[in-house]
């Protein structure tokens, strides 16, 4: 291999290659050069995303600690925080999707471990092309048993998520995780190495292995046929290692024995030491030699790059290291002393004792950045056409519903989360299958609420109506359980930036969420970046994946979308504007993905979410449910089959029935409460638009002329079990 | 009164068992898997979890703990000790129960609430329940589907010692059985948990009873 070909290889375009021998002053050698690829590339450097994520507002009231570290952190009350991250793992999952899904578990809960938080939630955010792929449904399998295997064994609940199906997915399937740690407001560690030179650097965890070289850079790439050959490129998780490094790590910290805490991800050891290092304005030396090795034979820059699962680097004092390592072996944990912290401001590989690598700290932090011209698709003209005069109204609306709740975009998720432990940890309120999770925190009357929120079909129809809708989506989501949003974490998928179509999605979407998180005061605290989902057929929908986190002052006072009661009125808020553009109807019953969907109002969505969460706060509401993909009907259908009570609704007078019933309109949620409290509801509601469309009871679901379906028929098409049709195969425990 | 909850590497359980052992007013007593010592506690609950990660077979390795020359001392001469889920697991791995967990009939674990009825309420973790009471109870696991051999399953029956039976079966258990009993009936086996039904904030308090029975239990012996 020549030179040339030998960066390409890893990743590095000649323009970089020149920038590497402009910082440094002469050529790299192998070791340096694989410093570069790793922590230049999209997943860690944020080469092509860093200009538009500057957009995003980082500020909040609440805010502990903003974008740039493991987590992001945000205060609850009462002296306790929350620290949280989304990261995708779509590239290793795609190849091997069990232990893709259940290391991308494994990373983002040492990300929130780092921050020095006990992890306590673990959601997911999934697509997959349709099942009527047989490696579609290899996928899905394997990469719902990997998260489970994983979150199963480390005892951290999976609480919620979300999975869609589309074509545009089929091959680069998306994998995105987030976890959710609590800590003590005080105790928020940062992943500085603090000045001082002498300070020790320890590693603890796992054995390092060769697994998942050039991780990084595989997870900026393209994925193409070449790609099945990146096997060995994929880490191994071992959730039980996973469970030993949380309970060791917070150990360590509570007997005060850590200056700096880091996980290991993506680029390893180099990865670790050298953010540690710049962000700390300190040099690090690593010495290959001391890291306690898996196999025989690694080379040193394979142990400093290798992404072998379940280690943490710490910066130690030399007095205090000794207890470290004792107790990492209480904990049955592989631990040893590195390296050292140094002034020399650069990132020191040893190997023996003699120097075999030495970068500027600061260089490998600080990627090229590429801005690119925005050029609107061409595409958007003919997907954005419809003309409703060219959809035919369904002959018979039953079969429609029934139709639409069978569909894997809308059918229940329970033969998913039933594969999670949801409930260990003994916190979790509201478990999955509401519109957001509800957790407790013991000792004190405070939940906090999160979930997870994406549609790419809208964004792929309009980026930024699309990334504003997201956020708004998930505002309503934690609204309508009664919780108080905060701030948010994303997970940006998306196309090759080096395509235009791709990249005005990405800036445009960016934009439609900054202007949503400005609007509803929720500030971005973390975030992750994944491009180049891609196949020989295309890119994927644009979807930048939102998890939004908030606050309820009493989990007991929270709200659930089962209906709870007979006779109950049902009251729909919001300003109720239903449109076919984009919806999931004019995909499932009439094959069509196009439109222009309408432009979220923000101001509107603000004040129905709000309007709703005060009336739950207030003890008025118990029972809420927004309205999404499905529109009216499928809503209705969901609240009566979760409660196991009918409802009767009529239509609101005007335009198309199937509009009404099947349309999509953001910024609506329908409630119910006692006849006797409308009064109290209406007052709570204050200048919020809202109609009484029904009543509750019986155990039919019945809008008067169009619907009239019993609750059995509504429930054995929406429970439907999505991995009916493959076996369930055998393999991994846990 | 003191009830211990031993803590295996993968154990990921023992902390919502020690809070339900406080919630139900007795003093919680971390056993740590090294130690051969059970710091005289009156009761031992074996939380659930993937002990030493379930690697070989769930329970398999904990047997093997130090911990678990005296819990099996403490069991053998009839001190209350309570598996639950992977702790059931590591019990029926030491022969202190008889029988095995195989894998779920469905093949895939399983994570919801299912209804159950309490069969034996002579056990010192389950007196305060009435016999044929119906619960609702959380069963997570991936290995849970009860089987033994004829003889013993006869027996089982015969000598009341299924302790708790699935109305909802949710793994292909034989006989519906969710929990047994040893011959001296104060070591107990149970799939679901109860410890994470014994919070009114979570909902339901249907888990209490069986650390408010074994302190009962222990409180008469004093």
């Amino acid at each position: 291999m020549n030179l040339q070909e030998t960066y390409t290889s890893l990743g590095l375009s000649d323009l970089e290659y020149d920038r590497i021998l402009e910082l440094l002053g002469r050529a790299p050698n192998y070791l340096e050069l694989s410093l570069f690829s790793v922590m230049w590339s999209e997943h860690c450097g944020y080469k092509n995303s860093r200009p538009l994520l500057g957009r995003f507002p980082k500020e909040g009231a609440r805010v502990l600690q903003g974008p740039g570290e493991n987590a992001g952190v945000i205060e609850v009350g009462e002296g306790w925080a929350l620290a949280f991250k989304m990261e995708s793992h779509n590239h290793p999952s795609a190849v091997e999707p069990y232990e893709g899904a259940a290391t991308g578990v494994g990373g983002i809960i040492r990300d929130v471990l780092a921050m020095g938080a006990r992890p306590v939630a673990l959601l997911n955010s999934l697509r997959f092309g349709p099942l009527e792929s047989e490696r579609n449904r290899y996928l899905f399998r394997e990469v719902v048993r990997g998260i489970g295997g994983y979150g199963n064994a480390v005892g951290v609940p999976t609480v919620g998520g979300e999975v869609e199906f589309a074509p545009a997915y089929s091959g680069n399937p998306l994998v995105n995780a987030m976890c959710v740690g609590l800590i003590r407001s005080d105790d928020v560690v940062r992943a500085r190495a603090e000045v001082g030179e002498g300070n020790l650097v320890v590693l603890f965890g796992s054995k390092t292995g060769r697994d998942g070289i050039h991780g990084a850079t595989f997870a900026s790439d393209e994925l193409n046929e070449g790609s099945e050959e990146k096997r060995p490129n994929v880490q191994v998780g071992d959730p039980f290692a996973g469970k030993m490094l949380i309970e060791c790590s917070l150990k360590l910290l509570e007997r005060g024995l850590l200056v700096a805490l880091q996980d290991l991800g993506a680029a390893g050891i180099a990865s670790s030491a050298s953010e540690m290092a710049a962000k700390g304005g300190v040099g690090i030396e690593i010495d290959a030699g001391l890291v306690p090795l898996r196999e025989a034979g690694m080379e040193p820059w394979e142990v400093v790059i290798s992404e072998s699962q379940e280690r943490m680097l710490a910066v130690v004092e030399p007095e205090k290291a000794d207890e470290v390592l004792k107790i990492a072996e209480r904990y049955e944990l592989v631990a040893a002393i590195v390296g050292r912290v140094a002034d020399h401001g650069e990132l020191r590989v040893l190997h023996e004792g003699e120097q075999i690598g030495s970068v500027p700290a600061e260089h490998l932090a600080d990627a090229p950045v590429y801005e690119r011209d925005l050029v609107e698709p061409a595409y958007f003209e003919e997907a954005r056409k419809l003309d409703l005069s060219e959809i035919p109204r369904p002959e018979d609306y039953e079969t429609a519903l029934l139709t639409m709740l069978a569909h894997p975009n809308l059918c229940s998720r329970r033969s998913v989360y039933e594969q999670y432990d949801s409930e260990v940890g003994a916190d979790t309120v509201v478990r999955p299958g509401a519109d957001a999770a509800v957790m407790r925190i013991k000792g004190t009357k405070i939940g906090f609420a999160v979930a997870t929120d994406c549609r790419g079909r809208h964004c792929y129809l309009d980026p930024r109506g699309g990334g504003a809708a997201a956020v708004a989506e998930a505002y309503r989501n934690l609204s309508c359980v009664g919780a108080e949003p905060v701030a948010l974490t994303d997970c940006l998928n998306f196309g090759s930036p080096e395509k235009p179509d791709a990249y005005y999605q990405l800036a445009e979407c960016v934009e439609g969420m900054a202007q949503a998180c400005e609007v509803f005061g929720t500030p971005v605290v973390s975030g992750n970046v994944s491009l180049y989902n891609e196949t020989e057929l295309g890119a994927i929908f644009p979807t930048p994946t939102v998890g939004m986190v908030g606050v309820l002052e009493d989990a007991g006072r929270h709200a659930k979308p089962g209906l709870q009661r007979e006779g109950d009125a049902l009251v729909l808020v919001g300003d109720f504007r239903p449109s076919l553009a984009g919806s999931e109807y004019l995909e499932i019953v009439h094959g069509r993905i196009s439109g222009a969907p309408r432009k979220p109002d923000l101001q509107v969505e603000k004040a129905v979410s709000d309007a709703v969460r005060e009336a739950i706060a207030a003890g008025i509401v118990e029972t809420a449910h927004d309205l999404s993909g499905g529109g009216l009907a499928v809503a209705l259908a969901e609240m009566a089959i979760s409660g196991g009570i009918g409802a009767e609704a009529r239509l609101l007078p005007g335009g198309r029935q199937d509009v009404a019933l099947f349309g999509e309109a953001g910024g609506c949620i329908l409630v119910a409460v006692p006849e006797g409290r409308l009064g109290e509801l209406e007052e709570a509601l204050g200048g919020v638009r809202h109609s009484a469309i029904g009543r509750t009871g019986g155990d039919r679901l019945v809008v008067a002329g169009l619907l009239d379906v019993g609750l059995d028929e509504l429930r054995t098409a929406h429970e439907r079990d999505l991995f009916e049709r493959h076996a369930p195969e055998g393999g991994h425990f846990g | 009164m003191r009830i211990g909850v031993t803590v295996f590497p993968g154990s990921n359980c023992d902390r919502d068992a020690l809070y339900a052992v406080e919630r139900a007013g007795a003093t919680p007593v971390e056993l740590w898997h090294a130690d051969a010592d059970l710091k005289g506690v009156d009761a031992v609950v074996v939380p659930g979890g993937f002990s030493y990660g379930d690697y070989l077979r769930p329970g398999a390795i904990a047997r093997f703990a130090k911990v678990m020359g005296p819990l099996e001392d403490f069991a053998r001469s009839g001190g209350p000790v309570l598996g639950v889920c992977n702790g059931f697991q590591v019990l029926l791995e030491a022969h202190l129960l008889p029988g095995a967990l195989l894998r779920n009939a469905s093949m895939r674990f399983v994570s919801r609430r299912v209804r159950a009825r309490v069969e034996a309420n002579d056990t010192p973790w389950t007196s305060l329940y009435e016999r044929g009471e119906e619960l609702t109870l959380p069963v997570a696991h991936n290995e849970g589907s009860y089987f033994a051999d004829e003889r013993t399953l006869r027996g089982l029956e015969e000598e009341g010692r299924v302790v708790l039976r699935y109305v909802e079966n949710p793994n292909g258990s034989v006989n519906d059985i969710a929990g047994i009993c040893d011959e001296g009936r104060s070591v107990v086996g149970l799939m679901p948990h109860p410890e994470r039904v014994s919070d009114p904030a979570l909902g339901s308090e249907a888990g209490l009873k069986v650390f408010e029975s074994v302190l009962r239990f222990a409180g008469a012996k004093v």
